[in-house]
């Protein structure tokens, strides 16, 4: 037999293994892709409608008799008037068919117990409001919320459910006459936690994460970047600098809560740093994400070739020189790489921040690097733990809001990384 | 252990043995005289060691003033390894240890007083492959005369990149476009371009480590054309694999074997009547 024919004849068993092959791959493609679409389909599902709250139109009567008796229009009597008498007032006109006292307990639970901070943010800006009747939209409660996103079965029977049949045919009587509507849930991003779904937003978790990021940035990115480019280019080859760079390397492996742990230990009980602050949370995630970044700059500076080095040495460049001027520039954009993707990873990191104390329950968007906060992912592990459905979806709304910062950040790390293969 | 495994910048020539003649009963003592009158640099008992192996043996070589001296022999011989002892490059590889005194101006380059940065820029380089900066052609050759602080303001810094491109032969082929990157230009500009950058410091010595193979006959030509242009101003040291290349462009040569410098003498009799059996047999092309 010649050579081609035992070559022919082996051909079609080739090809069959690597179409084989193919088909494998594509299979482990398409189930990944499946199974990411699936995740992003089920979070995307429970939280889009957190997006939208349920609002109830009231005609509020700025009662001078309430707010303001002695018609000073002083701040602190205006401050600290019962606003929320103002709203019980206008739901009883507004269903007058509901006299007991039970009844009219359940008509004011219809609308959220922070309109009267709404109403009260109004006059303090507006006092000329007062003696005055303005129709105004006020966030209704959770379970009406509920009820008009569809979460509430009208088919269970009446003692099962949330929402009793009367306080159903409220709404619907109100949805004839356009008075109770679903908007954007401006609340959403521009509050702090709060016990009641329909108060509570993210802005002081988002605050809290900006805050922890920045500090992480500030530690990690300088001294990262000085101890890979010392590592590289300057330090000796002997046993100290090998037993270094395994510890870099082990470092970058260990679990994320061990850090937590450390800056319990250090940063709080032994520093005396005030718990539960961004920058006891930044100099965790700083220390968390160090390796990642040494790890990253010193492979990008690797990849700088080693010609352009040696000429600018040639020209009599100093080392430091040749570094700065001519190998940083060019590993720069993988450095932002692996600094970004560092960073993207801090900014999901739960554990550590749990054992600072940022897990706590903040109400106000923290101002300082000092003050109480907590984090996103902190905020989604708190509202997931609680029972009110209007938590689940905002759970999951948070969870996308995380996950649009994680995207833009990963965006930026491949935006720079095209930027470096196009220089060369 | 393996040293190129743990190098940041690869040895530049391997150094496993090549095919050679049986060699065992040859002597490979210097024959012809290393020494010259008015030597820029002398190179006095060099030995170079990469960790255990040694690459150099007891070399002994005077650099002129205002000549080409050519260092050819077969791959490994270790000719680029003492050209990158005349600069201390050899410094930025690991585990490479140098023996022995590099003089110039009767100091050795080696003396722990002696800053590598003044060395290199008193001794230029040239690469083997053409190494411009990512960089605009003009800020490629600015780069030297600004880090010396040889410029006080714009227009001196004009100047010498001009008088340089000028001098390298590139000037007309880039005066419109100096602002564009260096890594634009062709191959043999791109080495035009570094010649250009190594002068612009006016170093004494130009060193050039094979500067044509990378390029194509009509750019070696003019680069080999360069080199007898700037001899006039500078001492060159030029390591080539082409004999050819050495027999046009240099008043002197000498030839390495395994890691001795077994010949040397003005390249008329090296070319003509070489002594050591080991250059005939290399220059009539029996082996290399």
């Amino acid at each position: 037999m010649n050579p081609t024919k035992q070559i022919v004849s082996g051909l079609a068993r080739r090809q069959r293994a690597e179409k084989r092959f193919r088909l494998y791959g594509l299979t482990a493609v398409v189930l990944g892709m499946a199974f990411l679409l699936l995740l992003f389909g089920s979070i995307v599902a429970n939280g889009y409608k957190a997006f939208t709250q349920t609002y109830i139109e009231l005609p509020i009567y700025f009662d001078p008799a309430v707010i303001d008796p002695s018609s000073e229009r002083d701040h602190q009597t205006l401050f600290s008037a019962d606003y929320w008498k103002l709203v019980k007032t206008a739901v009883y006109q507004k269903f007058p068919q509901a006299s007991g006292r039970k009844e009219r307990r359940e008509l004011t639970r219809m609308v959220s117990e922070g309109s009267a901070y709404e109403l009260r943010d109004q006059v303090l800006e507006n006092p000329r409001l007062i003696g005055t009747t303005q129709h105004i939209w006020l966030a209704a409660d959770d379970d009406i919320d509920m009820l008009m996103k569809g979460y509430i079965d009208r088919n269970v029977p009446e003692d099962e459910r949330r929402l009793n049949d009367r306080i159903i045919g409220y709404v619907d009587s109100m949805r004839e006459v356009d008075a109770i509507e679903r908007r954007f849930n401006t609340t959403f991003f521009a509050a702090g936690d709060s016990r009641e779904p329909e108060q509570a937003g993210i802005l002081g978790a988002l605050m809290g994460s900006f805050l922890t990021l920045i500090v992480t940035l500030l530690l990690s990115f300088p001294i990262g970047v000085a101890a890979a480019v010392y590592l590289e280019e300057f330090a000796p080859r002997n046993r100290f600098i090998d037993l270094i760079e395994i510890n870099i390397n082990n470092l970058a492996a260990v679990p994320s809560i061990i850090f937590g742990l450390l800056g319990l230990a250090i940063f709080i009980n032994w520093f005396g740093m005030p718990r539960s602050t961004p920058v006891v949370g930044g100099l965790v995630l700083g220390l968390m994400t160090l390796p990642t970044i040494i790890i990253a700059s010193r492979v990008s500076i690797q990849s700088v070739p080693p010609s352009i080095k040696e000429a600018a040495l040639g020209v009599g460049a100093s080392r430091m020189q040749a570094m700065f001027h001519h190998v940083l520039p060019i590993a720069t954009p993988g450095m932002l790489t692996g600094t970004i993707i560092g960073m993207a990873r801090a900014l999901g990191e739960t554990a550590p921040l749990l054992m600072i104390g940022m897990v706590a329950f903040i109400v106000d968007p923290p101002g300082g690097f000092t003050e109480p906060a907590t984090a996103l992912p902190v905020q989604i592990f708190l509202w997931s733990d609680s029972p009110e459905r209007g938590f689940t979806e905002r759970t999951s709304a948070a969870i996308l809001v995380l996950l649009v910062f994680l995207i833009a950040m990963n965006a930026a790390a491949v935006y720079l990384r095209e930027r470096v293969t196009k220089r060369f | 252990m393996d040293i190129t495994e743990t190098l940041a910048i690869p040895i530049p020539e391997q150094l496993d043995s090549p095919a050679v003649p049986d060699q065992a009963d040859l002597d490979l003592t210097t024959v012809g005289d290393f020494t010259v009158p008015d030597p820029r640099m002398k190179i006095r008992d060099v030995n170079v060691f990469y960790g255990q192996k040694q690459a150099i043996f007891d070399v002994n070589l005077d650099i002129g003033s205002n000549s080409v001296v050519a260092m050819i022999g077969p791959s490994g011989c270790g000719k680029t390894t003492l050209l990158r002892c005349l600069n201390r490059m050899n410094d930025t590889i690991d585990g490479c240890r140098v023996e022995g005194r590099v003089e110039m101006d009767d100091k050795n380059v080696y003396d722990r007083k002696m800053d590598p940065v003044l060395l290199r820029a008193r001794v230029g380089m040239v690469f083997q492959k053409p190494n411009p900066f990512p960089k605009s052609i003009f800020d490629n050759v600015a780069y030297g005369p600004r880090i010396h602080g040889l410029v006080r303001d714009r227009t001196d810094l004009e100047e010498i990149v001009h008088t340089s491109l000028e001098r390298a032969g590139l000037l007309d082929e880039v005066k419109d476009r100096m602002d564009q990157p260096g890594t634009g230009l062709s191959g043999g500009q791109q080495q035009r371009l570094c010649i250009a950058r190594a002068i612009a410091v006016s170093p004494e010595v130009i060193l050039m480590d094979e500067p044509c193979s990378a390029l194509d006959p009509i750019a070696t030509a003019r680069i080999e054309e360069l080199i007898g242009e700037l001899r006039k101003n500078f001492s060159i040291v030029i390591v080539t694999h082409s004999m050819q290349q050495a027999a046009r462009v240099s008043q002197r040569t000498a030839y390495f074997h395994l890691g001795y410098l077994v010949e040397v003498g003005s390249t008329k009799d090296i070319f003509t009547t070489p002594k050591h059996q080991l250059t005939e047999e290399y220059i009539t092309g029996r082996f290399g």
